[in-house]
């Protein structure tokens, strides 16, 4: 098992660049995501890392070595694919061996790992079977176990559970993070799906446009989002925006939003000019005495929460109350916020700006 | 799943549609019967009127096709002793005696020689080109592939006076390397068009996989690649081979005696001992047998090959 450490790395293709500049580590034994949305690049990061394709600059270093322009072959990394890539000529069992074969192991041996991942995927009963006939999740547990056998330094995986239905999908993120628990074993997950991320991650690297937008643990993502995207990919609902026109000096605690003083962390810089106030929907409670008010449009209701949305002259607010709270369509309601919880942007580029609050988190960038 | 659906024929239906298609087999296949039961005719009964369907069944066409032979007045037979062999005896009695064999073998040998050598080649150039084109970043790729198409694109025998000229400059008239060059460089824009097709369908993550599993990208292309690209080869073959097979104008154009295939060769039986049909007749039956063998070797592949797409993997 191995760190690795992404630098800088990009990649061109033609003129377009699908990376630019991407900087992050994971750590030795961590389950580490690589969330963005659809074409933000990914699996090209991914595949650069696999030695499938090349860096047009930066390097990679696995555990300590750099292997940016390293064949494949010569990582000693494992890869998931989407669609599992299941040698489609050959049975469940010598899929499973086919990386043993190629480093020459004696059959008894190879024979004794493959019983090994069997037992541990609980596929015993299939190694005979050509891989046509299975069964989504059988063919899932085949490709990871044609990762597993050979002991790599990393595993890389992107999107392991696309090509599963959702009812399924929970029950494998499940056996797959159980199985990482047990092996420790570094591994490198893509997806789109926020939830997956924060749900199966240790840490989260959040990308957009190529170009790396946070690299924290979920929780610290989740509340400190770096920018106006991040806190908009991540949470659902998404974090609430409040656009104006305003200023902070370094130090200060207070933004006038419409005329009305709302309470922020304390900032670390200055700016003045348009700024966004960023509000988690659950950090966003109703407030009779506050004078940010606006009428009620629509109620949803989850089970012990709901989200209420609010037109306000600052656009749509919405607000997670739990469920036995009274919120009416149509009526008019005041809204405040926590104020410790709270993220200014600069509006023009996105940026979270730092404050005591998240500087823990956004200092060391 | 198809991409389709269709209701389930119903039973008149699939009474109608087998019954045609037992009648196009019958159609079809009846010239071949014709010329496989008249290899098993006597001379007289093969140009006999009307033609006769049930005959004494006899393998004189073959003795024949097979021999060299020269007739000799009664006397000079009746002093040679009795016939020592079968075949001996059958043309015995046409005062008849087998003096040597005939070149058929030999052309026959060349037909498989030259046949399976320019599909063979075939297979070999246009998979590794057609895999080039699928998988790599070749300059020009478009215009390379209408070029090698293009090459196609009038009747190879429009060129047969230039072809003719330089097989000669270059040595290369009546030889087995000269027809096996010129089947190829036929059948080429073919096989690279029809492999290329077959390569794009499988999916790159294969090679992939394989070359994270510690495979070199050449161990990758053969135990991953060919293996997945076996129905596409085993079509493109066949075509090929039909082809090289079956090709007449160049044969006759460019061989004449040590490249000869069998098909310039056949016609030229008739004139050694009158019209002598039945060894035409088995000639062309024996020569019909390997493309039949191989097609049928092949046929799986051949069937899974031609509906190609059709079918979700
Ligand atoms: N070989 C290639 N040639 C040209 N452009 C490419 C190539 N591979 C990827 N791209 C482009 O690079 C961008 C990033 O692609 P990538 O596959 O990394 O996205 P992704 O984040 O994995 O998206 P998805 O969630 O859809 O899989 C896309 O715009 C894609 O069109
Ligand atoms: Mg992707």
């Amino acid at each position: 098992m191995a760190q690795i450490r992404v630098q800088n790395l990009r990649k061109d293709f033609g003129s377009f660049s699908a990376v630019k500049s991407s900087t992050f580590t994971v750590e030795d034994g961590e389950f580490f995501m690589l969330l963005g949305p659809s074409g933000c690049g990914k699996t090209t990061t991914l595949r650069m890392m696999a030695g499938l394709e090349l860096p047009t600059s930066g390097e990679i270093y696995i555990g300590g070595e750099e292997v940016g322009m390293k064949r494949a072959s010569q990582r000693d990394i494992a890869f998931v694919f989407q669609m599992f890539a299941l040698y489609p000529h050959m049975n469940v069992r010598k899929n499973i061996s086919y990386p043993l074969v190629s480093q020459g192991m004696k059959r008894a041996e190879v024979a004794a790992r493959v019983a090994d991942v069997a037992r541990i995927l609980k596929i015993e009963n299939i190694l005979d079977k050509p891989v046509g006939g299975l069964s989504g999740g059988d063919r899932q547990r085949v490709a990871l176990g044609r990762a597993i056998v050979r002991n790599p330094k990393a595993f890389l995986m992107d999107e392991p559970l696309g090509a599963l239905d959702a009812e399924f999908r929970e029950h494998m993120a499940e056996e797959l993070r159980a199985l990482h628990d047990r092996m420790g074993a570094t591994t490198v997950y893509v997806t789109h799906d926020q939830l997956e991320a924060m749900q199966m991650g240790d840490k989260i690297v959040v990308m957009n446009h190529g170009v790396v937008e946070q690299f924290g643990r979920p929780q610290q993502i989740y509340d400190w989002p770096a920018t106006r995207f991040v806190a908009a990919f991540i949470g659902s609902p998404p974090m609430n925006f409040l656009e104006f026109e305003g200023s902070i000096a370094a130090g200060g605690s207070q933004v006038t939003l419409g005329g009305q003083g709302v309470q922020v962390p304390v900032s670390r810089e200055g700016l003045s000019g348009k700024l966004t106030l960023g509000a988690r929907p659950e950090h966003t409670r109703f407030d009779e005495h506050s004078a940010l008010r606006g009428r009620v449009l629509a109620t949803e209701y989850l089970g012990t929460t709901q989200i209420v949305t609010v037109r306000t002259d600052h656009g749509e607010i919405k607000s997670r109350i739990p469920s036995n709270q009274h919120a009416r369509v149509g009526e008019t309601v005041g809204l405040s916020f926590d104020a410790r919880t709270l993220t200014l942007f600069d509006s023009l580029t996105g940026r979270a700006l730092l404050s005591e609050a998240n500087e823990g988190v956004l200092g060391h960038v | 799943m198809s991409s389709y659906s269709v209701a389930e024929p119903s039973g008149a239906q699939k009474l109608v549609a087998g019954a045609l298609v037992i009648l196009y087999a019958c159609i079809t296949s009846l010239p071949l019967l014709w010329i496989i039961a008249t290899g098993f005719k006597s001379p007289s009964d093969a140009i006999a009127y009307p033609p006769k369907v049930i005959f004494e069944p006899t393998v004189e066409g073959y003795v024949n096709l097979f021999t060299t032979r020269t007739r000799m007045p009664q006397e000079q037979l009746d002093a040679l002793g009795p016939p020592q062999t079968w075949y001996d005896k059958i043309v015995r009695k046409d005062g008849v005696i087998i003096t040597g064999a005939s070149r058929f073998a030999g052309r026959f040998y060349n037909s498989v020689i030259i046949g399976f050598g320019s599909t063979a080649l075939c297979i070999v150039l246009g998979t590794a080109a057609a895999y080039a084109f699928s998988r790599f970043k070749v300059p020009f790729k478009d215009d390379l592939l209408f070029f090698i198409l293009s090459t196609r694109m009038m009747p190879p025998i429009a060129v047969a006076i230039p072809i003719f000229l330089m097989f000669r400059q270059l040595g290369l008239s009546d030889t087995h390397a000269g027809l096996i060059l010129l089947y190829t460089a036929v059948n080429l824009s073919l096989s690279v068009w029809l492999l290329k097709g077959f390569i794009d369908e499988i999916p790159v993550e294969y090679e992939e996989a394989a070359l994270i599993d510690g495979y070199t990208r050449f161990q990758a292309f053969y135990k991953v690649v060919l293996p997945q690209a076996a129905t596409g080869i085993a079509s493109t073959a066949i075509f090929c081979l039909i082809f090289a097979w079956n090709e007449y104008a160049f044969a006759v154009l460019l061989t004449s005696g040590t490249a000869q295939t069998a098909p310039p060769f056949i016609p030229t039986i008739i004139g050694v001992s009158g019209q002598d049909w039945p060894a035409v007749a088995a000639g062309a039956t024996i020569f019909l047998v390997p493309v039949m063998v191989f097609t049928i070797l092949l046929r799986k592949h051949l069937l899974r090959g031609i509906t190609f797409g059709a079918v979700r993997k």
